[in-house]
């Protein structure tokens, strides 16, 4: 009997269920990557702790990729008993990113979401306590989008010509 | 008065004055400013490299002690010299700030190297850009982080700021409004 993969099961599975969400599959550095739909993102991942075993959230974050116009949301599963991992990630709009919170299935997703409210502006629907969690609460922008610049713009003793900002 | 040494012991050179046989007459200034120079304790509000330095400074190699601040005080309510080394979050200002309106009067502040002095390296969004931009500072130490010659250098000019201080700064209308400035009443 042919061996099958952890990897490649779990991509078969989730090809059966979860077809149509599915845009891209990808394995970076060897790390299964599923590029999903965002609609449907809480029951997969759900369906996953609940059938396949992946019950740990290893962790949960954004990133910015302006040139699309998006916020990317990655979740980062782990099945600790087959040692396998997953990573999930799903495209929101800029000007909108909007998704249902991961509090409902990992309670551990409470901080990561406000770190990634905190940074992106990402708004996690359904959150217990969506404020900011590292920065000052009177932060006005959400730093990490790439158009803010990382500088502090009070600073008056830099200039662009001596210091290559 | 000539300095007087007794066992290797030197005594501070007294204050300009009036001497005569059996008194010694000077002005009330000159006399607290020696005094409380001598014997500044500091508050260390150490968040960094630079407070691993100042551990340095305080033991005995370099010895702090030798200049009367070896008392080390840990409620702002008793200190006389707040000493910020390391880097300054915008989160951690109020917390500095608190502390400094809890320090009674008076007070001095060191700034000590590059982070609390200007934001140093650390240029931005969450650092603040140097604690005088929340409240006043008397003497600056540069270094990244600055060698414990170089703090006790900023506290030798901190003890000239002190002994020189008139009684009456801290009530002149001048203190006050740089005090306003700091949003501090």
């Amino acid at each position: 009997m042919e061996e099958v993969s952890t990897e490649e099961q779990i991509v078969t599975v989730l090809k059966e269920k979860f077809g149509g969400e599915i845009l891209s599959i990808e394995s970076p550095y060897n790390f299964l990557t599923v590029i999903l739909r965002p609609e449907k993102i809480i029951s997969i991942i759900k369906f996953l702790y609940d059938e396949e075993g992946y019950q740990y959230l290893t962790t949960l974050c954004g990133v910015h990729y302006p040139d699309q116009k998006s916020i990317v949301v990655m979740y980062q599963l782990h099945n600790l008993r087959q040692n396998k991992r997953l990573r999930l990630k799903i495209a929101l709009p800029e000007d909108k990113p909007v998704v249902p919170t991961l509090t409902t299935v990992f309670p551990a997703a409470n901080w990561m979401e406000r770190e990634t409210y905190d940074f992106f502006g990402v708004t996690f629907e359904g959150h217990p306590n969506l404020i900011r969690i590292l920065n000052v609460e009177e932060m006005i922008i959400f730093p990490m989008r790439k158009e803010y610049p990382l500088e502090d713009q009070t600073r008056e003793d830099k200039n662009d010509q001596m210091f290559g900002r | 008065m000539e300095k007087v040494s007794l066992n290797n012991v030197k005594v501070s050179e007294s204050p300009e004055g009036v001497e005569g046989a059996g008194f010694f007459a000077t002005s009330l200034e000159k006399a607290v400013g020696l005094a409380r120079k001598n014997s500044i304790w500091p508050l260390p509000f150490a968040t960094s490299c630079c407070g691993i330095e100042f551990m340095a400074t305080m033991g005995s190699h370099y010895d702090l002690a030798r200049f009367g601040s070896e008392r080390l005080s840990f409620s702002p309510r008793q200190a006389d010299l707040l000493m910020v080394m390391g880097t300054i979050a915008k989160k951690m200002g109020p917390i500095l700030r608190q502390v400094y309106e809890q320090m009674a009067e008076p007070r001095w502040v060191l700034s000590v190297g590059a982070c609390a002095s200007s934001g140093g390296i650390f240029d931005t969004y969450s650092v603040l850009q140097g604690i005088d931009r929340i409240i006043p500072v008397d003497v600056y130490v540069p270094g990244c982080p600055p060698r414990p010659e170089q703090i006790i250098d900023g506290i030798l000019n901190i003890q000239k700021l002190v002994e020189s201080e008139s009684l009456r700064r801290r009530d002149s209308k001048e203190y006050k409004a740089m005090l306003n400035s700091y949003g501090i009443e």
